[in-house]
């Protein structure tokens, strides 16, 4: 039974992985994009109709995100270019992404992942991973897409620490005058890391529309790309700790389901709540501690410009 | 080479016209974006208007859709001018409505109408402003995030609300179906020109939040907290406090809206009561530029959009969320023409040192 909870955690959680991802990068370059739930959603409606129009998942996927990466460049172009303030842009942008995405799937309210899609998400082993006793079962038995999301986790790690290119990202973060003052683009920076983590947002929302929950329904989303805000937070900056908080997140998302096939009596209503009052826990939790590596990048929210002489 | 300046001085109506140009750019972008996806825009504009403003009867519905957006922008206003960002207007709404039910659904029988109904509107302040307490108080107490603190809670009233409908609040009377019962008389806002007294309630509170932000000492403390907590610091003003007042406004506010909601247009408790107001709110609060009597002009406009928004779903079958989408470009649109407000560009010039 716990076995297959956990591992229905690790589904559930994907979307959550890549929002809060995406979220982690964006944040590390300096920038708050709150328009995390507006960019998922974005990825969600693209990845569904394209998914419902080609019945290709790559091509679903591509167009996932993109959405998510349109999404970031609005935010990009406002709040580093123009100097916009970076809260109410990213609040607008979900706004605005909400909108997008409930117009958009107006006519596929009900509407069913497509068969082919479906059979490119099914699960497949891992030889010898598989059979490791315990995780085995619950990490290598699923689909292309959540072992897409251990491959991203991994990568923006090495990339974050061991490289010259995430050592000048942190740096922007940190300190964007001392970065420019090094040399280092740091307009180029923001643009490309916005971009980029817009585009995991967009991909997480299409994880959830094709595959954890495979039917459209508005608002299908209903607060992940804010738990997301939430999770790198918690996660203190870090990829590795994003990934089990995201996972840990997606246990909570189904824990009312479990519960309730195990005949416990308790309202759906109330069950749905945890994941909120989780994560309101978990902010209150992790801005009490106050450890050194555990905080954010310095100029986060301070928009950067060079001083006039 | 292109060089950005700071503009030392910006005229009020050289402001006022770039905000202008950005809205019109905004509707321009919004007509292409409905092109692209299928529809003509002229029509759908001008259905939208027809929608809003044809009839009397329509106009009184425009206004009923503005009266929820005045009194939570006003709400909103409070914490904004702090840089508080409170976007949990939606549960602040619910959760007022809540209370104000729980007035009406107990107390109906035992007070006259003007008294139930004063109950019901203490009863929804002081929990919308409990509900907004919440994420204040750990705001002042651990620097905790007040933009997803006060979002989370939005959805945690969302589902309090649902499960009381669903199950301990659900109308026995309702044959299965699940509602909450409906208000007597009594809990019910009485009518003034047509319209529920809602709408002088809104432009009563306008003054005063428009007094209470430019004439008080409390108002002024406000603002200099949002302007620069040092500076707030160095006067010696207790920040805590004035943090933990303004969402107690804020809050109350937005539960007033709840408490009018119910009252006056569900006559009941249901959880699509708050109906967007809460976030629609942040965008008629933004393009206020945070002064309360600008907040009349843009809640007005936007419920104008929010009806013709409706109207053109049942009159065209373009998906109401159109609105949104257009909501969402406009906001876009005003942030980025602030740039153009504090700034100009022009061509560098070469005696730059």
């Amino acid at each position: 039974m716990w076995t297959a909870f956990l591992f229905a955690a690790i589904i559930a959680g994907t979307p959550l992985l890549f929002a809060t991802l995406g979220e982690l990068i964006t944040e590390k370059s300096g920038n708050l994009n709150l328009g995390v739930e507006g960019m998922m959603l974005m990825g969600a409606i693209m990845g569904f109709s394209v998914g419902i129009w080609t019945g290709n998942p790559i091509m679903a996927m591509i167009g996932a995100l993109l959405a998510g990466a349109a999404g970031a460049l609005i935010f990009a172009v406002l709040t580093v270019s123009l100097r916009a303030n970076q809260v109410v842009t990213g609040l607008a942008l979900t706004i605005f992404g909400t909108g997008f995405a409930s117009f958009m799937g107006k006519n596929f309210v009900g509407k069913v992942t497509p068969p082919a899609i479906k059979s490119f998400f099914h699960a497949f082993e891992i030889p010898f991973l598989s059979d490791i006793p315990y995780l085995g079962p619950i990490l290598f038995k699923h689909d292309v897409f959540v072992y897409f999301g251990y491959l991203v986790i991994l990568i923006a790690s090495l990339y974050l620490y061991k490289t010259r290119r995430g050592l000048n990202l942190r740096a922007v973060g940190e300190n964007a005058a001392a970065a420019d003052a090094s040399g280092i683009n740091v307009t180029l920076y923001k643009y490309v890391h916005i971009i980029i983590g817009g585009a995991l947002c967009g991909l997480g929302g299409a994880y959830l529309s094709l595959v954890t929950i495979p039917v459209w329904q508005e608002g299908v989303t209903s607060g992940r790309g804010w738990i997301a805000v939430a999770l790198v937070i918690f996660a203190s900056w870090n990829p590795t700790k994003a990934m089990l908080g995201a996972f840990l997140f997606g246990g909570l998302d189904i824990l009312g389901f479990r519960l309730q096939s195990q005949g416990i009596q308790v309202s759906q209503y109330l069950i749905d709540m945890l994941p909120y009052v989780a994560t309101v826990v978990v902010l209150i939790l992790s801005t009490r501690n106050n450890k050194k590596e555990d905080r954010p990048p310095q100029d986060l929210g301070v928009p950067y410009y060079r001083e006039e002489r | 080479m292109l060089r950005i300046i700071k503009r030392e001085d910006v005229s009020k109506r050289q402001s006022i016209l770039i905000r202008f140009i950005a809205i019109l750019l905004s509707l321009v972008f919004s007509g292409v974006f409905i092109f692209i996806l299928g529809f003509n825009p002229i029509e759908v504009f001008g259905n939208m208007v027809i929608g809003a403003l044809g009839t009397e009867m329509r106009i009184k519905e425009t206004i009923i859709k503005a009266i929820p957006l005045i009194i939570t922008s006003l709400g909103i206003l409070v914490a904004f001018k702090m840089k508080f960002w409170n976007i949990g207007g939606e549960g602040q709404i619910i959760m007022g409505a809540f209370a104000a039910t729980y007035i009406a659904l107990n107390y109906s029988d035992n007070f006259s109408r003007p008294v139930v109904l004063i109950l019901m509107m203490l009863a929804a302040m002081i929990t919308g402003g409990i509900w907004a307490f919440i994420p204040a108080f750990f705001k002042v107490k651990f620097g905790t995030n007040e933009t997803i603190f006060t979002l989370m809670m939005n959805y945690i009233a969302l589902k309090w609300v649902t499960y009381l409908q669903y199950g301990p609040w659900k109308d026995p009377n309702s044959q299965g179906f699940p509602k909450v019962a409906n208000f007597e008389v009594n809990a019910i806002l009485p009518s003034v020109f047509g319209i529920h007294i809602g709408w002088i309630i809104a432009i009563v509170l306008t003054i005063i939040i428009a007094i209470f932000m430019n004439y008080t000492k409390k108002g002024y403390e406000i603002t200099v907290v949002g302007e620069s907590i040092d500076t707030a610091k160095y006067a010696g003003m207790n920040i805590k406090m004035i943090v933990i007042t303004a969402m107690l406004i804020s809050g109350g506010l937005c539960g007033l809206t709840g408490m009018i909601q119910a009252s006056a247009i569900e006559k009941t408790l249901t959880v699509s009561l708050s109906g967007g107001y809460g976030f629609t709110a942040i965008i008629t609060t933004w393009l206020s530029n945070l002064k309360a009597p600008f907040v009349l002009m843009t809640s007005l406009a936007f419920a104008v959009l929010l009806q013709g928004g409706s109207y053109i779903q049942i009159a065209m079958q373009v998906p109401s969320s159109v609105a949104d989408m257009i909501q969402g470009m406009i906001l876009f649109f005003v942030l980025g023409s602030e740039f153009f407000i504090r700034y100009t560009i022009g061509l560098k010039s070469k005696e730059v040192a």
